[in-house]
């Protein structure tokens, strides 16, 4: 509902993600589902954008954390990419930046409205 | 005068409610000047004890409700959270719940306690009591770093 997921096919073993929206309990089930669909393979690379996202809390991470998981048993990487400061501090203050490959975006933070 | 404005709501313990409440909750912590990065603390620690409630529904397979009660002072919130859908008065519960210990509740949230973790990391104090359920008991206190902006003297 108030998450958008599209899936690029960029190459055979490159996908790249863009996720806007909303990221919690109601929503992370669909992301979680939708990254399902991408078939991991050997060294595949998989960025996920989420310059849209304009929230999120645990249950992201959690579907973040699993995606981890599965590619990385597949012997892929996943990159995030695009993170607001908002977004970063998520996996700062949880430790998951230490293990995960993640981008902040370089640009001035855009601000999204509070309400 | 009671020295806070009391605001409860009851919604269904399923997870598209999550969203409405953080909004309200975003609107309430907007009209005691919390800022921007406040507010965002504010809505992740109230949508992870929701969460928690919601999920803890779900798997019990029960058509619970959620009650989040808000406290609105000068200068800081109080956000109570309880899982057994029952309203509750905001001052006798908040005295009942005993201080937080670490070892016990560690594991009352999934996913390894991610969201206490969240919760306890965004706000200043975090209680959460076990009976009928669990509430979760949270304050948050505007600009706690930076006084120096908003202070008004009051002339004695």
């Amino acid at each position: 509902m108030n998450i958008s997921v599209e899936l690029h096919t960029l190459g055979e073993l490159h996908v790249k993600g863009i996720i806007g929206g909303e990221i919690d309990a109601f929503t992370a089930p669909i992301l979680r589902e939708k990254l399902k669909e991408i078939t991991l393979q050997d060294n595949m690379h998989v960025e996920l954008n989420l310059m849209d996202v304009s929230y999120m809390d645990s249950t992201g991470l959690g579907v973040f954390v699993g995606f981890y998981k599965s590619i990385s048993a597949a012997n892929g990487h996943m990159e995030l990419t695009g993170l607001s400061s908002r977004l970063k501090r998520l996996f700062d203050i949880t430790g998951l930046v230490e293990i995960m490959d993640i981008q902040e975006t370089d640009k001035e933070v855009k601000k999204d409205e509070t309400v | 005068m009671k020295p806070f404005d009391y605001v409860e709501m009851r919604l269904p313990a399923k997870p598209q409610y999550v969203s409405v409440a953080r909004l309200t909750i975003s609107g309430l912590a907007n009209r005691i000047g919390f800022t921007y990065d406040d507010i965002e603390d504010l809505k992740i620690a109230t949508s992870e004890a929701i969460t928690n409630a919601v999920q803890h529904a779900y798997a019990d397979n029960e058509e619970g409700e959620v009650v989040i009660g808000c406290a609105l002072y000068e200068g800081k919130i109080e956000i109570m959270v309880a899982d057994h859908g029952k309203s509750f008065d905001f001052e006798e519960t908040k005295a009942k719940i005993g201080p937080y210990h670490n070892l016990e509740e560690v594991s009352f949230l999934r996913e390894g306690g991610l969201g206490l973790y969240l919760i306890e990391t965004l706000m200043d104090e975090v209680k959460v009591h076990h009976q009928d359920g669990v509430t979760v008991f949270m304050t948050k206190h505007v600009g706690v770093e930076r006084v120096d902006q908003n202070v008004e003297h009051v002339p004695s």
